[in-house]
């Protein structure tokens, strides 16, 4: 068995994922919790690259890792919150999250383990469903009814934070 | 890569989202952990979508068919999804985040364990 | 005339419709009104149960389906209607009978508020409804809801005046005891479906030889406990000497004349089953006679007018059970044709009486009435002289054909059996006390002195004519009533009435005994009650109070039977009710009912912890139950 670089790539970039995943609900500073996600986006935009849907990598980094997670982050700090105004629960519940949070994990696993075991994903000649020129035209002809609806759900969003956001 | 790995990595980072989403009480991260919880399923479309693509494309090579456009497309269908799961996490995160920042105008915290009018 | 089958429904729709317009209008019609839809719908019955008698004298009967009433695998049992020589007697007996006391209640109940007397008529209605239907119905089935509905009617009219507990009780009473032979009589039922596949009569009579003697001792005693139940036997009569709480005219439809018959009419009905088992044949024989002798003893000795033909009426009844029991069926039913004119009479006068009284019913304050009430004297004396069977009035021909076929029992040849003897003496000894106290009431009532208060003296009068009427009518069918059964040793083929049941009814090969042994026995039973009569009016034409003592006092008190049962029936039971009550009830089914509201109390302050408004905690549980689903449904894809 030989191990490929997409292989070596996929485990690298799992690893990271994961790693900063757990950063992100174990930091007490919520600053470092942002940074964390951040990175945790970065990766997962790594596997996006991996199964060769650069689209939505592009996509990923630019609306999560950049718009969004900016936005977190500027709200955290417009609240000034840190490391000592972060509230902690007990270790009691805490550890009631963790227990129930692995039994899912668990059980979850156990249940979707066998699915299409034999289906692996590989890079193949013409493989390119993830490419903008092949999404974009898909989006603009079959889908176009939604992606304009969501214009009016972003609309509607902006308007609704507007009217919360507002002093009375 | 087989899909299995795509799956448990998925269930993995969504475990983590949930796990986060129980053991933190500043509603900010929790939000953020739902954001991961997001991300984590987009993955595994990604991963599902590819793998219906890699397997579409595999099968007719194998039958020596001609490649058409269609078959090229197939899966796009995940992806496309992804997208507009994107478009609302994003209008998701702008409302909320204006909730938050209300309930911390009220009651200068974000806490949610101060939220606990529900039962009212 | 083949046609009028088809129209025989109306026969019990009419009454049917007549309570239905009685019950819920009873607050709008006035009482004339009332009367009139009452009477009127039983008159048209009638009017169609001649139509019917003739047709199926001229041999034109018929069983008619309506519908499929009850289908359930290989059972069915259609709603149908047997119209035949006997269902057709019993209906020109029923409506007739009951035309008569129809009509006798609307002056008698004049007193009632229209609700009332409006809700008395469509029970009585209701009464003549389930009654046709009883006899009616082609099928045990049919004959069981009529059988209840009779049952129910009577509970509600022995409790017409609820207001007074004692009557209620008395309904109760009478409820009760119904429905302990009805349950025998539904067991019954169900072992005849068990056993033949089926509950029409043709079907279960043309199977019956096929029927195993045990089967069919089985089910004919059940079938008698119900009979016994419903007509007042041994050991279940006491309800009837109570039910005369009833309003008279009640008394005089369904606890003489009507109801308490439909236990004969079963068994004649059933005979084809009764005469393959000689067991039943016998117990119906000697419980028939027990409760004949017993009855008219207590008779002797009542001092309460309807008491006394209360008593009167159980103890007849027997006497059919008997006739029933050696196998003359005809005979029974003969008796209950002619019992139902006269006792309908009796009651019907006692009424009047009662009624000339205000509302007086204790014959001890009565006395020197014959001047006064005439009409109501003469139709009485008529009663009294029929049910004491004196030729040739209608008792004398029934009850002389009971007594014959008594003694004929079990003989082949002419001789008589022991056992023939023995009914025949007791039999015609339980005839004289009928005599006795039938005539004792009589003179007791009507001659000597009045014995009541000046008030009540000054108020006797004659009942009004929608009263009398009945009676002079029922006074001649009681003097007529039995020219239809001359035995064949007075007018050769004289006993129209068995030549008429004979294709319903079995009858006994032969007529083994000669022409002047039967004149020696009817002779000697003429003779004798008239001794008995004489004996009675030199004892009783003019009766001083006194109190009873001894073995008078016994018979006053009923045998001390109810008493008996009191004991040792009704207080064990009392005793396990109350056991029941004050310890069962309060701590296994209240601890078990209070302990499920305790749990759910308890349950609900504890889950209500869980609703602590802490999105977190909620969603907490969201996930555990996540999990709990993904488990189940992982282990049962398993």
């Amino acid at each position: 068995m030989t191990i490929t670089i997409t292989q070596i790539l996929f485990w690298i970039l799992s690893v990271a994922a994961l790693f900063s995943a757990l950063m992100v609900i174990t930091s007490k500073n919520p600053v470092h919790s942002v940074l964390w996600l951040i990175a945790t986006f970065f990766s997962i935009s790594g596997h996006y690259i991996l199964l060769s849907a650069q689209f939505l990598a592009v996509v990923n980094i630019i609306v999560y890792a950049g718009a969004i997670m900016v936005l977190f982050l500027f709200v955290i700090m417009l609240m000034n919150l840190n490391r000592e105004t972060e509230p902690q629960k007990n270790r009691w519940i805490k550890m009631a999250g963790a227990i129930a949070g692995g039994c899912l994990l668990l059980v979850l696993v156990a249940s979707l383990k066998n699915v299409e075991s034999a289906s692996t994903i590989e890079d193949v000649k013409g493989g390119d469903v993830g490419f903008i020129k092949r999404l974009g035209k898909e989006l603009f002809s079959t889908y176009v009814v939604p992606f304009e609806i969501s214009s009016i759900l972003f609309l509607s969003a902006m308007v609704g934070a507007v009217v919360i956001g507002k002093k009375e | 890569m087989p899909i299995t790995h795509y799956i448990i990595l998925s269930l993995a980072l969504f475990s983590i989202g949930i796990v986060g989403v129980l053991t933190r009480r500043n509603a900010i991260i929790i939000f953020m952990c739902i954001e991961l919880m997001l991300n984590a399923v987009n993955l595994l479309l990604v991963a599902f979508s590819k793998m219906h693509n890699y397997a579409a494309i595999k099968a007719a090579a194998d039958q020596k068919l001609p490649i058409t456009e269609a078959i090229l497309n197939t899966g796009s269908e995940g992806q496309i999804f992804v997208f507009f799961i994107m478009v609302v996490a994003a209008a998701e995160v702008t409302v909320g985040l204006a909730i938050i920042v209300m309930m911390y105008r009220n009651i200068h915290s974000v806490d949610v364990n101060f939220l606990n009018r529900l039962k009212h | 005339m083949k046609n009028a089958l088809n129209i025989v429904y109306l026969i019990p729709l009419l009454p049917l419709v007549g309570f239905l317009i009685n019950g819920l209008l009873r607050k709008h019609l006035s009482k004339s009104m009332i009367s009139v839809v009452g009477c009127g719908t039983i008159l048209v019955s009638f009017a169609l149960s001649i139509v019917m008698f003739l047709q199926v004298k001229n041999g034109d009967g018929g069983t008619i389906e309506y519908f499929n009433f009850i289908s359930v695998g290989e059972l069915t049992i259609p709603f149908a209607f047997q119209i035949d020589q006997l269902s057709s007697l019993f209906l020109l007996i029923i409506t007739g009978v009951g035309f008569l006391i129809h009509v006798y209640s609307t002056s008698y109940m004049q007193e009632e508020k229209p609700e009332h007397f409006g809700r008395y008529f469509s029970y009585l209605n209701l009464f003549v409804f389930s009654m046709l239907l009883l006899v009616m119905g082609a099928n045990y089935v049919i004959m069981f809801i009529g059988w209840e509905g009779v049952g129910l009617c009577s509970y509600l009219l022995i409790g017409y005046w609820f207001k007074n507990n004692e009557y209620n009780k008395a309904a109760n009473k009478a409820f009760v005891m119904n429905r302990i032979g009805d349950l025998a009589f539904l067991i019954a039922i169900f072992w005849i479906i068990a056993k033949t596949g089926g509950v029409n009569y043709g079907e279960v009579f043309a199977f019956a030889p096929k029927l195993s003697g045990t089967d069919a001792t089985i089910i004919t005693l059940l079938l008698f406990v119900g009979a016994a139940g419903k007509s007042a036997q041994i050991p279940l009569y006491t309800w009837l000497p109570d039910a005369m709480a009833g309003p008279t005219p009640v008394s005089a439809l369904i606890h003489a004349a009507t109801m308490v018959t439909a236990g004969i009419y079963m068994i004649a009905r059933s005979n084809v089953l009764y005469s393959l088992s000689e067991v039943s044949m016998n117990v119906v024989a000697i419980v028939g006679l027990a409760t004949a002798l017993l009855a008219a003893t207590i008779a002797l000795k009542q001092n309460d007018i309807k008491k006394v033909l209360a008593y009167s009426t159980v103890s007849q009844l027997g006497y059919m059970f008997l006739a029933l029991g050696v196998g003359a069926y005809s005979a029974g039913v003969f008796h209950v044709m002619t019992h139902a004119f006269f006792k309908a009479l009796l009651f019907l006068a006692a009424g009047s009486v009662i009624h000339a009284m205000s509302g007086e019913q204790d014959i001890r304050n009565m006395g020197g009435l014959s001047k006064k009430i005439r009409i109501t004297f003469i139709t009485f004396l008529i009663g009294c002289i029929a049910i004491a069977g004196i030729p040739p009035f209608s008792g004398f021909f029934s009850k002389d054909a009971i007594l014959l076929n008594a003694l004929l029992v079990d003989s082949h040849d002419g001789s008589f059996s022991i056992k023939g003897i023995i009914l025949y003496g007791v039999a015609l000894f339980t005839a004289l006390l009928t005599a006795f106290y039938m005539f004792r009431l009589l003179f007791i009532t009507f001659s000597g002195t009045f014995r009541g208060t000046e008030e009540q003296k000054h108020h006797i009068h004659e009942s009004p004519a929608p009263m009398t009427i009945p009676l002079i009518i029922l006074a001649v069918l009681s003097i007529i009533g039995g020219l239809i059964g001359i035995p064949d040793a007075i007018v050769k083929g004289g006993d129209k009435f068995t030549e008429f049941l004979s294709p319903v009814i079995a009858q006994r090969a032969g007529h083994p005994v000669s022409h002047s042994t039967e004149y020696m026995l009817m002779g000697l039973s003429t003779v004798l009650v008239g001794i008995t009569i004489i004996v009675a009016w030199r004892q009783y034409r003019n009766y001083k109070r006194k109190e009873a003592t001894g073995f008078a006092k016994v018979l006053e008190d009923k045998w001390y039977v109810d008493e008996f049962y009191e004991k040792i029936i009704v207080k064990p039971l009392h005793n396990f009710g109350g056991f029941l009550k004050n310890v069962f009830e309060k701590l296994v089914v209240d601890g078990l009912v209070n302990g499920v509201g305790r749990m759910v109390n308890y349950g609900g302050r504890q889950f209500r912890l869980l609703q602590s408004g802490q999105v977190g905690s909620y969603v907490l549980l969201m996930v555990l139950s996540m999990v709990i689903i993904f488990l189940v449904q992982f282990f049962l894809r398993k």
